[in-house]
């Protein structure tokens, strides 16, 4: 299996009071393609840490990583940005969608950052909306939308540039339960069919399942790499 | 991206309107708090600008502004007109007096006397009368917003008999002149009549009117008229703007204006700062997750600055739009007569609004440069 984003030895260190702390220590590992990982652990482990170095908006102290073959800790930020854009799709737990602007304008975004014309992104993000059931709502304002609504138009901002890799920061944190399901299976889906890499850093134990791999981290360190299977085994999760 | 720019700041119609009113408020109050403060400073010279034939005033060496007047003496007229390069020279007469009116009331006002001949110096806007009646013996001209001051809710009439220091004078000209810095009524009479009313201590020459010959240079003229003759030569600008300093040195006056000016000036920077400074922080969690997609620094610098210049440009507008109504509603009202808006307040003010939105957007979007991951991933 192919793999999106290698990193090896990564270590990341904090100013705290005139001392570094160490949030990540010397970490490796890999996230693949056609695969939805699973990264898992108590709160202050350092996941959002990770995935932030991952995307590029935070800068490692020590080790690298790379992207579908590109060295993104020697990238200088501007390009960063620039690579970031055409290849990674981010979901927030908050949707972090811009409310003055429609559904589909928002899922648009990344295109209209990249200069694709306005025609152009909206029809394609239209259709994504469309796609994930969401026909007929693709012109209103966040606001108008249920929490499910919003991160549905979210995942279609977060591929409407089709990238390999799809960041996902507590993405049903926000949700009930029901509605977080369907959204999972979404991203299930986005992750098997078009071969995509799908990171989702989660708390909720009641989507471990859609995995296919858990990487499970604790204080800086990852601490265990399982299938799916032997993760809710160990954990005795139905 | 200029749409998603524009939808974002007029997404919200309360704060898109708060930020509007923000600048405009700014620009009003700065624009018509300095106008102020320049129209009344001008005022101070009004008396030597609207002097508009000579080139060079001519008075005693202790005089420091256009108010104070130390006499000459009458020879001096000749030797002045002696000077190598002066065409011509005349006197002229600035001094305080009080009239008193038939029903016995009492009123200070300016008393100016131009030279009997050729007039020098007095006002050339004429509302009723001729101006060459003055010539006539104990015969004046006034000011029109004087003449209503004296006279309130009487009709503009020619032949109103006042006394100056014992002296019977005939009104028989009304003017309009730019009102000076002491509001009192304006009386125009000839310089001989000036004499013969004014206080015995003041019946000497105060300045004298200078006009070079073609083609002299002014500088050189003063010079040979200081060396000749002993006396202080200054050109109009020089004595406008030793009048204008001086009373911004030593009168309290301009200190408290100056003072509120400051203030204005520091409200609406304060004001433009605030509203900036808070619409990026509002936006900041926005602005976050658009570097986060794949915004550019330089994207979203551009971004904010279109939206910055749409609400600088409106709110100027609008501010400048009000204080120019301001003028123009008072612009009968005595205090505020002749007041205008200079170009040159609007070009500060416009400066001024537009640097310090340039210094809020650098300093608020330093925090989005920096982007931090909490901003972008915290819930
Ligand atoms: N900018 C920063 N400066 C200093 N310390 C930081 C900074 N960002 C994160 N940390 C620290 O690094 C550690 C890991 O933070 P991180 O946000 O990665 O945790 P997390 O695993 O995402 O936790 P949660 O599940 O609560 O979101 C925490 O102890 C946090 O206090
Ligand atoms: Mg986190």
């Amino acid at each position: 299996m192919q793999q999106a984003v290698i990193f090896s030895n990564i270590s990341k260190d904090f100013p705290l009071d005139g001392r570094k702390i160490r949030v990540l220590d010397n970490i490796s590992s890999d996230i693949r393609l056609g695969e939805m990982t699973m990264l898992v652990g108590p709160s202050g482990c350092g996941k959002t840490t990770l995935i932030s170095i991952l995307s590029g908006i935070l800068s490692t102290t020590e080790g690298r990583v790379d992207i579908m073959g590109a060295a993104l800790t020697d990238m200088p930020d501007t390009k960063k940005v620039l690579f970031r854009r055409k290849n990674i799709g981010f979901i927030f737990q908050q949707y972090n969608l811009l409310p003055a602007l429609s559904a589909a304008e928002n899922a648009a975004i990344p295109l209209t950052a990249a200069g694709v014309s306005n025609k152009k992104a909206l029809a394609r993000a239209r259709a994504l909306l469309e796609g994930m059931g969401m026909e007929g709502q693709t012109e209103k304002l966040p606001r108008q939308l249920s929490g499910g609504q919003q991160q549905r138009v979210a995942i279609a901002r977060s591929l409407v540039h089709n990238p390999k890799l799809i960041i996902c920061d507590e993405p049903t944190a926000a949700l009930d339960a029901k509605t977080g399901l369907q959204v999972m299976q979404i991203l299930r889906d986005i992750a098997n069919e078009k071969n995509r890499a799908v990171l989702v850093v989660t708390h909720d134990n009641r989507i471990f399942h859609f995995g296919d791999r858990i990487l499970e981290m604790s204080d800086g360190r990852i601490t265990g790499d399982y299938t799916t299977e032997d993760f809710l085994k160990k954990e005795h999760i139905e | 991206m200029n749409k998603i720019a524009l939808k974002i700041l007029m997404g919200d119609k309360a704060k898109y309107l708060g930020l509007i009113f923000g600048v405009s408020f700014a620009s009003l109050l700065m624009a018509q708090q300095v106008s102020i403060f320049v129209n009344l400073m001008a005022r101070t010279a009004s008396v030597i600008f609207s002097v508009s034939e000579a080139d060079i005033w001519v008075m005693d060496t202790r005089v420091r502004y256009i108010e104070e007047v130390e006499p000459m003496r009458d020879m001096e007229l000749y030797n002045v007109r002696s000077v190598e390069g002066v065409k011509w020279a005349v006197p002229f007469h600035k001094g305080l007096s009080t009239i008193r009116m038939q029903d016995g009331l009492t009123q200070q006002v300016q008393l100016i006397g131009v030279d009997d001949v050729s007039l020098v110096g007095i006002c050339p806007e004429m509302v009723l009368g001729d101006e060459r009646a003055i010539r006539k013996p104990q015969t004046a001209m006034i000011d029109k917003n004087g003449y209503v001051f004296t006279w309130p809710g009487q009709p503009l009439e020619l032949g109103r008999e006042v006394e100056i220091n014992d002296h019977r004078v005939i009104i028989n000209a009304i003017c309009s002149i730019t009102p000076n810095f002491i509001t009192f009524p304006t009386m125009y009479v000839s310089y001989n009549t000036a004499l013969e009313v004014a206080p015995p201590t003041r019946k000497k020459l105060p300045f004298i009117l200078v006009k070079a010959q073609e083609g002299q240079n002014l500088q050189r003229l003063k010079k040979r008229i200081t060396d000749q003759t002993g006396l202080q030569a200054l050109t109009q600008n020089e004595f406008a703007w030793r009048s204008i300093n001086y009373v911004l040195q030593r009168t309290g006056i301009p200190i408290n204006f100056t003072i509120t000016i400051t203030l204005g000036v520091i409200i609406g920077i304060a004001i433009t700062t605030q509203t900036f400074y808070m619409f990026i922080m509002e936006n900041l969690k926005q602005f976050g997750a658009m570097k986060a997609i794949g915004f550019t620094n330089m994207q979203l610098l551009r971004m904010v600055l279109l939206q910055a210049s749409i609400v600088g440009l409106t709110g100027y507008c609008i501010g400048i739009g009000l204080t120019a109504l301001f003028f123009e509603v008072t612009k009968d009202a005595p205090a505020l007569q002749g007041f205008i808006l200079p170009w040159q307040v609007m070009v500060g003010v416009f400066c001024t609004i537009f640097l310090v939105i340039l210094l809020s957007i650098v300093f608020s979007l330093r925090k989005v440069f920096k982007l931090d991951p909490a901003i972008v991933f915290k819930g």
